[in-house]
């Protein structure tokens, strides 16, 4: 094969000339405020940002119309509420020890992962931290095959031999729960550059906390994605904790997104707590990631119920302030809203109890009856070309 | 056959490997336009184009993290460190990714990528450029790690490496790239990845080395000689997986053994091959294993103290006299 037919100036990862960055300008909002009011001012925020940032990107949050079909919003409602009572019954299965090791729950932010990922094609990449479950869930792995793997069955997503943090399916391009904090963003941008290299128009979707901000790891791969136009979504779920300590106790300034202005990577704001918001704003960074081959950065602004993990005490915040954030529930919100616009009503709610719990208790049923892997499976899958 | 340096041959495999597969790729600092900080990478830029052949910025996580993404995407990734002392700052991407994506997939995810570049001493750089670090990754079950000691041994190994569907640690002696023998011109010449070398066959006593210290032992076997002491010299080429067998066989029919090293000697690959000589052949050692490695010491400045740190010519006579009582 002639090497030089692979020569293609088109795909080569050039830097932007320096005209065409300082045209691009900062594509950024960058508001200054109180992060305690965040959450309900997520509207007022953006029309500081209007006026504060030039070229602005994102949309109101009042484009949160409910424009898709019917089906679409349902099958969305119907995974947030799936990935809740999972939740729920992970909770529970650690407690009576049928599931080991660490184990991270998502409750409170499932409007994040369920609304991003709505906007993905099946081949699209996800990979993210260990606190995947929901992500697992939402992009196409079964129940059953993810409570598996947290009992250490054999047939478990990863065959048992990653649990809680590690669940991985190459049929859906589910690219793992990674659980060195911020060890999958530099993954993920090798995901991008690989789908650019192979010119497949994959986008790829890279979850990880606030936290892992301040790693170096996230601040090379921004660098390297707008510098070499990867189409990466970076989507920051910003909880307000890692693990025990404070936002505040632990960054230098309290907003994620404001921090691509630093690579000239496009970044916004959204409300993590409103599942349509979620979709809208993923929505935007696959077209810029599909089409212009960029990437995004995304601060989703949540918040965890729990605890880090099953042995988080929680110490270091108040039962009032979680009341507080569970006032504007993602899954509360979302019904409200799809009750408003005449597109559920509470039988229907009833109805999906009903389907989520039997999945539920079909997943634990398949978890307990499954066997465990065999012995053997100690020293396979260390190597794919073992040599001795 | 045509004699070449160290560096050519490495620059040929590379060259024949990114032709023969569109999958493979060369990522690392200064590999594409300033061709290499030791040359080895020369002429690929303008043959495969930037698309292929890509400058990273400093940044050794990020691109050691970014091959790993791009193999479990199918791609067959060549990161270059300019120099493995920088691939520490990499380690968690190599060791908690590359290492073990496949196994914490229950196999679904293989990691076919090379982490390439010069390591062991280079010349009066000091501590933090001039170390020898491949048992800490010859430590981890995932990883395995080639270091070559002759131009046909880099080039053959090499393009082994870049085949084979695991992550693989290659690493360059710094100060060999000048070396020069001779190598097979055959575009698929390859040495199979953990298969030991016997340099030099003998009788009296085995000398384990690799890399920096294979010219050395077959220097010290050859004034050995003089002394009729006849000295078999074994190269296991590749670190992890070790071909023990080879090692063995020979223990079994010298009865002697030295392991040389430039590395430190605590915790070091020489400690595992005494070990599994001593767990396989120790019936049939005549004496104890003899281990000569670098100075447990950082890499000094100074090029008398430099010279001190390097296990050289006449310490390993007189290691291989220990052993042979002479």
């Amino acid at each position: 094969m002639n090497p030089r037919t692979c020569l293609d100036a088109s795909v080569a990862y050039n830097r932007v000339s320096p005209s065409h960055a300082s045209a691009g300008l900062c594509r950024l909002i960058c508001p200054k405020g109180n992060r305690e009011q965040m959450s309900s001012q997520t509207t007022q925020r953006r029309e500081n940002a209007r006026t504060t940032a030039a070229g602005v990107i994102d949309q109101p949050s009042t484009e949160t119309l409910l424009d898709d079909d019917r089906e679409t919003l349902l099958k969305m409602f119907h995974q947030m509420l799936l990935i809740r009572r999972f939740e729920e019954k992970c909770a529970e299965s650690y407690s009576m020890g049928k599931i080991g090791g660490f184990c991270h729950l998502y409750i409170g932010q499932e409007a994040v992962g369920v609304g991003s990922i709505s906007a993905l094609r099946t081949d699209d990449y996800v990979i993210t931290s260990y606190r995947e479950h929901g992500q697992a869930i939402a992009k196409g792995i079964s129940p059953e095959a993810v409570m598996a793997e947290l009992y250490g069955k054999a047939t478990g997503c990863s065959r048992g031999k990653g649990g809680s943090m590690h669940l991985f399916d190459a049929s859906v391009n589910f690219m793992g729960g990674h659980a060195i904090v911020g060890g999958q963003i530099p993954l993920a941008t090798g995901l991008a550059f690989a789908a650019k290299y192979k010119q497949t128009d994959q986008v790829t979707v890279c979850y990880f906390g606030e936290a892992a901000v301040n790693q170096g790891a996230f601040h090379e791969s921004l660098n390297m994605a707008q510098l070499w136009k990867l189409p990466c979504i970076y989507l920051c779920e910003n909880n307000m904790y890692g693990m025990g300590t404070s936002l505040q106790r632990a960054m230098s300034m309290d907003e994620v997104a404001t921090k691509a202005c630093a690579y000239e990577v496009a970044a916004e704001f959204v409300d993590g707590m409103d599942v349509m918001a979620m979709r809208r704003a993923t929505q935007r960074a696959v077209e810029r990631a599909r089409k212009q081959s960029l990437p995004t950065l995304i601060e989703a602004r949540t918040y965890r119920y729990m605890g880090h993990s099953m042995s988080d005490p929680g110490k270091y915040r108040t039962r009032a302030e979680i009341e507080k954030y569970q006032e504007r529930d993602p899954i509360k919100l979302f019904r409200a809203k799809l009750e408003e616009n005449d597109l559920l009503t509470e039988d229907d709610v009833k109805q999906f109890e009903e389907q989520v719990r039997e999945q539920v208790e079909r997943s634990v049923k398949f978890a307990d009856d499954s066997p465990y892997p065999q012995p053997e499976e100690l020293t396979t899958d260390i190597y794919a070309n073992p040599l001795n | 056959m045509a004699v070449t340096t160290m560096r050519d041959a490495l620059n040929d495999a590379l060259r024949e490997e990114l032709a023969r597969d569109q999958n493979v790729f060369l990522m690392g600092e200064e590999v594409a336009e300033y061709q290499g900080a030791y040359k080895v990478t020369r002429g690929l830029l303008e043959e495969f184009g930037a698309k292929r052949v890509i400058d990273s910025p400093i940044t050794e996580l990020g691109f050691a993290g970014l091959g790993v993404g791009a193999a479990m995407a199918g791609l067959r990734p060549i990161i270059e460190f300019m120099t493995f002392n920088f691939s520490i700052l990499a380690t968690d991407q190599i060791i908690n990714s590359a290492a073990k994506m496949l196994y914490m997939s229950g196999g679904q995810f293989k990691i076919p990528i090379v982490f390439r570049g010069p390591g062991g001493s280079a010349y009066q750089v000091s501590s933090q450029h001039s170390q020898a670090i491949e048992s800490w990754y010859a430590y981890f079950p995932g990883l395995k790690v080639v270091m070559p000691s002759t131009p046909a041994d880099a080039k053959g190994l090499l393009k082994s490496a870049i085949r084979d569907d695991d992550p693989v640690i290659f690493i360059e002696q710094e100060r060999m790239y000048g070396m020069k023998g001779e190598v097979p011109e055959d575009e698929d010449f390859t040495i199979p990845l953990g298969v030991a070398d016997i340099k030099r066959e003998g009788t009296d006593v085995t000398i384990v080395a690799r890399s920096l210290l294979v010219p050395t032992a077959l220097k010290a076997a050859e004034e050995l000689e003089k002394e009729g002491i006849n000295c078999e010299v074994i190269d296991p080429r590749t670190i992890r997986p070790l071909d023990i067998e080879t090692i063995v066989e020979s223990v079994k029919k010298t009865n002697r053994v030295v392991v040389a090293e430039e590395s430190h000697p605590f915790c070091g690959v020489g400690a595992e091959i005494s070990a599994e000589i001593h767990e396989r052949a120790f019936d049939y050692l005549d004496a104890p294993v003899k281990r000569l490695s670098g100075a447990d010491v950082p890499m000094p400045y100074a090029k008398n103290l430099e010279q001190l740190a390097i296990p050289d010519v006449p310490q390993l006579i007189a290691a291989v006299k220990e052993v042979t009582y002479s």
